[in-house]
Order: C-alpha cells, then structure tokens, then sequence
C-alpha cells in the first residue's frame, strides 16, 4: 500500500514511496535521516517533534507523511542559514533555554511560528504559547527568557 | 593563579549540536542491517502465564525471530546493586528479575516475549499476533495492603511481601522517652506520592555484535555506561567484560531513571549475538510509564516533637517503602541510607528514629528519581516543621532559626555528626534563610496576606529548609553499607604534543553540561583557551572506568578526579620545564599557562612543555616521554549542599486552583564553576519539585492498571504551570574536595515540594484545612477547604 509522496524540506524537493500509516515524523527521521525531530510521546502530548508545515507549527506525530504531500517542511535543521543561526537558536544558547537538547528542537519550532504571528508576545504569551511542549529539565524559566531574548533581537535588523 | 573561566558563565560549548537537530541520541544511530525489537507486554498486573503460542507470528513477513521466557531460564536477571539486610541481620529478598518472564508476570507492563522484525513495525504487528493464555490473579498496589494477612502474593517464595525492614537513628526507647517528655508533639500521616521520572527521551538500545572481533557493542540511554556494562556481563549475561563496549552517547534527560540496568538492554546484547546483526528497541511512552522505574511512593506516619520553648526534643518515624515488583538496581538503597540518614535534617533534633519497612507489590519497580530519599526525608521534616509551627502559634521561620544547627565550615569548626551517621561537612542554614526571608520581602508578605484575605484571596506563604547529602562516599564506607560497587570517579588528562587537551571522564552529561563545566575547570588550571580543552564521556573503549552521574556527583567526584590528573600533568610538565630552562623545578612557577623561572622572565609555555614531552630530545634523564595521566578519586564524605526555599501561592476560594505566585529559592551548593549550569540546574529541579507538590502522581487501580500511563493522564509540568524562578546563592565550600564544590542537581527537586504544600497549608489553614495528600489537585485542595 505504498504511494509516492512530492514533500519539500527545508527547500529540497523529495519525492519517496511511503506506507500509508507512515506518521509524517518517521518519515522526516527514517526515510530523510533528519533526526534533529525528535519523538517523546506516542499521543501528540510533548511536541518534540514540531516542525513547520506551509509555514505554521505542526505535531508532526500527528499526522501522515501522506498527508503532507505537495507541502513545505521546515524542521530544525532548515532553521540556521549556512552557520549563521536562527536568532532563536542563539538566544536558547545565549540564555541557557536548553539542557538534555531533546525537547528544543520542538521548542524552537514553536517558539518560531509565536514569533511569526506575534513579534511581541509577553512572558503570559509565551507560557501559553509552549503548552503543547513538554521540556523536563529547564522549568521553562530559560526557555521563557530564550524566546523574549530572540524577540528583541528579531525586532531590531542587525 | 588567576580564574579565567572558573566562575563564569560561560556558554555551552555542546549546545551548538542540540540547537541545531545535529543531536545524536541512540534512536538517531542506524547500523547496517540492523532489525527492530518489539517487547509484547502484560496487560495485566498478576498473572500466570498458561500458554505461548509465536507460530502465526513468527510466518508473518519481516518477522527475524521471537524469543520468550524459555530462552532465558538459564540466564540471570537483571540484579539489584545494593545489599540491606533485615534488622536482624538477614539478607534482603532479592527475586529474579528476569530478562522475560517463564511463569508468572508481576506487574502491568512486565514483558512476556521480544519480537525481532525488519521494522519497528512489523514487529509490533507480529507482537500482537502472539497468543498468550493468562491466568489471572487479584493484585495488591498499595504497600500497606500487601502486608495485609492474605494479601495476594507478588513472589510466592515471600510470604508476606516484605522485601526486608531496617532502621537507623538512636535506641527506639531513648526516642520513646523523649518523645513522651515532649510539651508539644505534631504527628502526620504522609503519603509521598508515586511519581515517573519522564525524561524526554525514551529509553533506547542498539545490541550489536562483531563475529570478526567477538566482540560486542551497546549503544544505550544509560547515565552510567561503565556500570551498565559491569552489571550486564558479571551479573547478567557471563560475557566477558573486556570484548564489550558501552557508549552512552547525547542522552536526553534521565533524572534517576536510566541509571539503572533495563532487560531490555540485556536483551538486544544477547539477541545481537544470536541473530549477528544489529537490534535496536526504542520504547514508547506509554512503555515508559509502565517499565521505567518511578520515584517516591512512601506511606509514613511521623511525629515530631518539641520542649515548652520550640526546641525539638525527638523525631519518631514509620514509613512503608513500596518497591514494586522487583528490585532495581539502587531501590534498597533509596528509602535507607538515602533516606533515612538524612532525617537530622538542618536541626538540632536530639533523639531521631526511623523504622522502616520496604514492601513489594504488583506494580513497576521503584528506584531512585531526582533527590532519591533526600526528598522523602525533607519532605516529612519540613512538613513537621511549619505544621508544628502553626499548631504551636510560632512563625514557621522563627521555628527553624531556634532549631537550626549553627555554622560550621568543616576547617575551623568539626563537621556536624548527626545522629543517622552521617558528618555534615559545612553548613550555614541561618544565612539562606535569612536571605530568602530577605527576597521574599516577609515582613510585608505579611500585611499583603491580611489584606488579600480582606478581600477573599487566600495568599499563602510556604517554607522549606533542606538539607541534601551528594556524592556518596568513601567507597569503603559505602561498601560496609551494603553497596555492591564502589563510589570513586576517574579522569584521564591526555595532553597532545600540540599541546591541545582531551579529557576522559567516567562522569556522564545527558544534560548537565559537562563539556562545558569540566573544561573550565581543565582551561584554567593549565591556562590555556577552553577550545584548546575536549571533554569525552559515556564510551567504554574510550574512558578507562567510571560510576557516571547520578547523586548530584558529576563535579564533586568526577571533577576532582580531572583535578588530580591535572596536577599530576602539572608536575611533570615542571620537570620538562625546569630541564629545558636549566634550573631546578623549586625556582619555577606555573601561572596563566606558562611555567616561570622566579624572579626572572624566562619562561616556557605549556604547549611548548607538551611538545618537548612527545618530542623528548633535550629532555630529562630517566624522565618517561608523553603527558598524560590518569586518576582515581574516592572521596572522603559526602558533600551536604542545603538551601531554604519559599513558595507563595494563591488558593482560588472557589476551586481549589492552586497557583504560584512567586517562588524563591537560596541554595548553598559550595564553590560553583558554571553560575548559568547551576541556576539552570536548581530551575529543573525546582519545576520536577513543584510537579510532584501539584500535578504529578501514579494511581493504579484496584486491579493494578496503570491508569496514569500517558501525557495526556500523567500531568507533567508544562510552561503556564510554573512562574519565574527568584534564585540567588551562598557559598559555603565543601572542605574535603579539591574544588571546594558539593552539587547543585537534586536540591531543587528536594526543597521545593514541601514549600508548596506548606504554602497551600499556610493559606487555607484559618479555613479549617489540617491535610492535603499530593498532588494538590482543585479537586483535593476544594474538599479539603469544604470538609468534604
């Protein structure tokens, strides 16, 4: 029951056979190789495996690679431009917004797509924001911090 | 010589890979060839097994093979590494825990058959194909039930579910005596919920074996690669230790939870072997809930008492421990020597006794997550004292103050000798209450409650002074108590002639940020740039021994082995030095990397020392060539970190809604190399500790379901729960390590847990509310202020 599926990431097209029970995030980690999309749960609870689909966050347990076709992904690894970093992963780095590294993948991916739609947000904002994303070694303080951090330095062009 | 990165916050050097997915965690590996493993587990509790019927399973396409419990009757179960005996002197029960189960599964989840398959997923479905006939019996969950006469029995060779009893403090009748010349006496019953450690990685294997060589590998989620493989090949497998490799590479998170050793891990070694080809398993999270060992789950009851003037007179303790089904690896040592050797707590408390009994019942193991026991303790002792201190009308801070032991530093004054054997090393428990009560503002927190009240919000201010011991040691100490292991740390220091620096170490990161912290410590004390410095962990081939990292021990134990090769790097390089600039090594100094002819500006760089060491041509005489070094440290005490933390919180009136409004928290850990690692270090614990305090806890039903097995009924700690943390430090060294350090990663998750709960006591106390069992859900928190 396989069937061919046409899905960009991180601008590179792929066109590959797939199971049609395939979840879109085996697909990124067993058929792409790109493990930096991690999975931490098995009912769409933890968000460690958030990419971008079209531009706005998705679980990507939580749906089929099937489902994907004829989309645009972006995981973590899409997020640095050559070595010059997303703002985001700088400030999880400058603020100490990670410790084990297993959930920030997932945190960045969300904390991008907040960014996007609210370039803004405040400490309330962005607790809200992380609740589908479960971190177990930061307490979120830094992640917190990491995120309003990468906000300042997005709102002013270097 | 001066600090250049010793007690700064320097950046860390790993996170680079984890911001960018570039992380290696064992489920990212993938092997040549390599098949899947699929564990089929019990869906029930207890129950014998009938039948096994593979055959449908093993014709289905992609199936490698499926092993059983019959495989493995002449093969050892995974042990417990840690032997207490009974208080008369016999023995622990240690049952077999075996890599599958023949006959009679012992709790919801243990596994039954392991399926080998080209995919993950083939596995699975073949896994479900697998026929087993169960005969169901009736399990018991809660520890004291299982001592109940006819109680269900979890190994039947035990007729009473007892894994052994013990304990520890002073004569039980001098307790008693002073117990009954109390003036006031507070007496609790506690039940310390039963929590799952959760790190965000599941637990994954890679077994893999190499006929050319005979010679095996183990890619695991381990915190301790070293001891994984001691335990799997002595005691588990009989293979020989030194044709296997264990590589613990980035591990994302473990909190107590993959210290220990897992069948699983045993198995994918010994089926690698079997089938010559590589087997991963990665569990799910719902496995992980069933399999990996949870945390706490004492039931106790406890009385404290105190003389007319608040001074404490005596602590009388009785705890049931539950075990779960089987022993892993450090549970005997949880709820005893880490546990009840910290019931002095930071008091002066005269008289203290703890019996303890330690139960098994049909649920997953339990060993030791995040503080293991030092929670417990602190739990039931800061408890005691802010409920004493209402019931006796004196301010919960004041209480502590009279109480507290006073300084010491372990150089000028003695350590403190408890009376539950440990010393305490150093310790100033007035200066980080002080400076919490400082943060918190309490003279006006006071006011601000009397006018919330006024105005129908139930403000509540809650305490915890704790205490913690780190680093457990020396190992002969250890060794008299029962441990089956020693508790030293090594450390290789291997200078390249280039002069560039690789470290191994027997610690292991998987979160910590050793190959940061570690090489601070490595750049300052020989003075050259921290890129110059490469710290490599968690791979047996590569590392000679380790205990790796748990107890808080990485830096204390692990460091001040690194600090001894590198004085020992440092006492050769003066001899290369001193022959090269033609003096005696006495008229040298070392500073800023570079070795000084005092008085004079001759000098001779460290790279340069380096380079004569592996290109010896003027050279000492009978001076080896290379500059590398290796060390064992064994530490002579444990370190005793302590700290007060205050949570304040609000009580909605209407819904029993517990939220926090601000949480402060001083902790003394001794010296610190990184002040970022350690903050985010508390910030961890602090949020593990507020989790079990409101939201997290196991509930099995009555025929031993697991029926919080999921994230979705497991309520882990997420970014809205928690606030901003208000963190500061005092220093107070640890006197007997070369650093000076003591620990920083369990003392959140110790002190933070009882502050809440006092703090939620503290705002509905006026209401009538004398008990709240945790976690304070609304629902909990609404019965209790309604009587209901």
């Amino acid at each position: 029951m396989a069937e061919t599926v046409n899905i960009t990431v991180n601008g590179t097209q792929h066109s590959k056979e797939v199971e049609g029970r395939t979840l879109l995030v085996h697909f990124l980690r067993d058929t792409l190789g790109l493990t930096g999309t991690h999975v931490g749960c098995d009912t769409s609870s933890c968000g460690a495996c958030t990419v971008h689909i079209n531009g706005k966050a998705v679980k990507s347990c939580s749906m089929l690679a099937a489902q994907a076709d004829g989309k645009s992904i972006t995981t973590i690894e899409g997020m640095a431009n050559g070595d010059e970093l997303h703002p985001l992963q700088e400030s999880f780095r400058e603020k100490h917004g990670l410790q084990c590294g297993f959930c920030t993948p997932g945190m960045i991916m969300t904390a991008a797509d907040l960014l996007n739609h609210n370039p803004n947000p405040s400490e309330t904002d962005i607790r809200e924001a992380l609740e589908g994303n479960i971190c177990r070694c930061t307490g979120y303080h830094n992640i917190v911090e990491a995120i309003k951090d990468a906000a300042e330095k997005m709102a002013v062009p270097a | 010589m001066s600090n250049k990165y010793i007690g700064q916050s320097v950046k860390r050097v790993e996170d680079k890979r984890f911001i960018t997915g570039e992380g290696r965690y064992t489920d990212d590996i993938v092997l040549p060839r390599m098949v899947h493993a699929y564990i089929l587990r019990s869906p029930y509790a207890h129950a014998r097994i009938k039948s096994i019927d593979t055959s449908e399973a093993l014709a289905m396409k992609g199936v490698v093979a499926i092993y059983t419990g019959k495989d493995f009757e002449n093969i050892n179960g995974v042990p417990c590494g840690w032997q207490v005996n009974f208080k008369d002197g016999t023995t622990m029960r240690e049952p077999k825990h075996p890599l599958l189960v023949l006959d009679k599964v012992k709790h919801a989840g243990d596994g039954v058959a392991m399926v080998v398959a080209e995919t993950k997923e083939i596995a699975a479905d073949a896994a479900e194909a697998i026929n087993v006939k169960y005969e169901v019996l009736k399990a018991v969950t809660n520890p004291k039930e299982a001592l109940a006469p006819g109680a269900p029995l979890v190994h039947d060779e035990y007729p009473d579910n007892i894994a052994f009893d013990w304990q520890i403090g002073n004569d039980k009748a001098e307790v008693d005596a002073a117990m009954d010349s109390a003036h006031h006496i507070t007496k609790l019953d506690f039940t310390n919920n039963r929590v799952v450690p959760n790190a965000m990685e599941p637990r994954s294997y890679i077994g893999d074996y190499d006929t050319a060589y005979d010679r095996y590998t183990l890619y695991t989620s381990t915190q301790n690669p070293h001891l994984i493989r001691l335990l799997m090949c002595a005691f588990v497998l009989g293979i020989p230790e030194h044709k296997v490799r264990v590589v613990g590479p980035d591990v994302g998170g473990g909190f107590g939870s993959k210290i220990y050793h897992y069948t699983e891990e045993a198995l994918v070694t010994w089926a690698a072997k079997q089938l010559r080809r590589p087997i991963k398993w990665t569990s799910d999270r719902s496995e992980a809930f069933l399999t990996d060992a949870h945390g706490r789950d004492h039931v106790s009851t406890a009385e404290m008492g105190f003389d007319k003037d608040g001074h404490i007179v005596g602590l009388r303790i009785k705890t049931y421990a539950n075990l779960g089904a089987y022993l892993s690896t450090f549970a005997s040592a949880v709820p005893t020597y880490l546990h009840g050797t910290l019931l002095q707590g930071v008091y002066t408390t005269p008289k203290i006794h703890l019996d303890m009994t330690c139960v098994f019942t049909h649920t997953t193991a339990v060993d030791a997550y995040r503080g293991a026991g030092r929670p417990e303790a602190t739990y039931l002792l800061e408890r005691l004292m802010d409920v004493s201190a209402h019931e006796m009308g004196i301010d919960p801070a004041e209480l502590r103050f009279k109480n507290f032991i006073p300084p010491f530093d372990g150089v000028n004054q003695a350590g403190y000798q408890t009376q539950v054997a440990l010393q305490y090393d150093s310790g100033n428990y007035h200066a980080v209450l002080e400076r919490g009560l400082e943060m918190l503002g309490y003279a006006d927190f006071k006011e601000k409650q009397a006018e919330a009240r006024k105005n129908g919000k139930l403000l509540g201010v809650g305490f915890s002074t704790y205490i913690e011991a780190c680093g457990i040691a020396p190992s002969a100490v250890v060794g008299s108590l029962g441990a089956r292991a020693g508790l030293f740390e090594s450390a290789q220091v291997r200078v390249q002639p280039t002069g560039k620096v690789n470290v191994y170490t027997g610690s292991h990161s998987h979160g910590q940020g050793h190959e940061t912290s570690f090489a601070q410590v490595v750049a300052d004390k020989l003075g050259i740039p921290l890129a110059d410095v490469e710290i490599i962990h968690g791979d047996s081939d590569a590392v000679a021994f380790g205990m790796g990292t748990y107890g808080s021990r990485s830096l204390a134990v692990g460091g001040s082995a690194i600090v001894k090769s590198i004085e020992k790097v440092l006492e050769k390089g003066a001899k290369i030095a001193a022959h090269k600039l033609e003096c005696s090594t006495d008229d040298l100094d070392f500073a800023d990397g570079k070795w000084t002819v005092k008085g004079t500006d001759k000098s001779i760089g460290f790279g340069d020392v380096a380079l004569t060491a592996y290109v010896p041509h003027v050279y000492p005489a009978n001076l080896e060539p290379g500059l590398d070094f290796s060390s064992f440290y064994d530490p002579a005490n444990f370190t005793y970190p302590f700290g007060c933390h205050i949570a304040v919180v609000e009580v909605d009136a209407e819904t029993g809604k517990v939220t926090i409004k601000r949480f402060v928290a001083v902790d003394d850990v001794g010296n610190v190399i990184n002040p970022m690692i350690v903050e985010g270090q508390i910030h961890g614990g602090l949020a593990q500790g507020i989790g079990q305090a409101l939201l997290e806890g196991v509930i099995y039903d009555e025929n031993g379901q697991l029926t919080t097995g999921t994230f979705m009924d497991y309520a882990m700690p997420r970014a809205d729960d928690l606030p901003m943390f208000e963190t500061d430090r005092k220093t107070t060294p640890c006197p007997h390590n070369p650093l000076g350090v003591k620990g920083a990663g369990e003392a959140g998750a110790i002190g933070s847990t009882p502050a809440v709960v006092n703090a939620v006591m503290n705002a509905t106390w006026h209401l009538g509310v004398r008990d709240l069992e945790m976690p304070l859900t609304p629902q909990r928190v609404w019965r209790a202020m309604n009587h209901k």
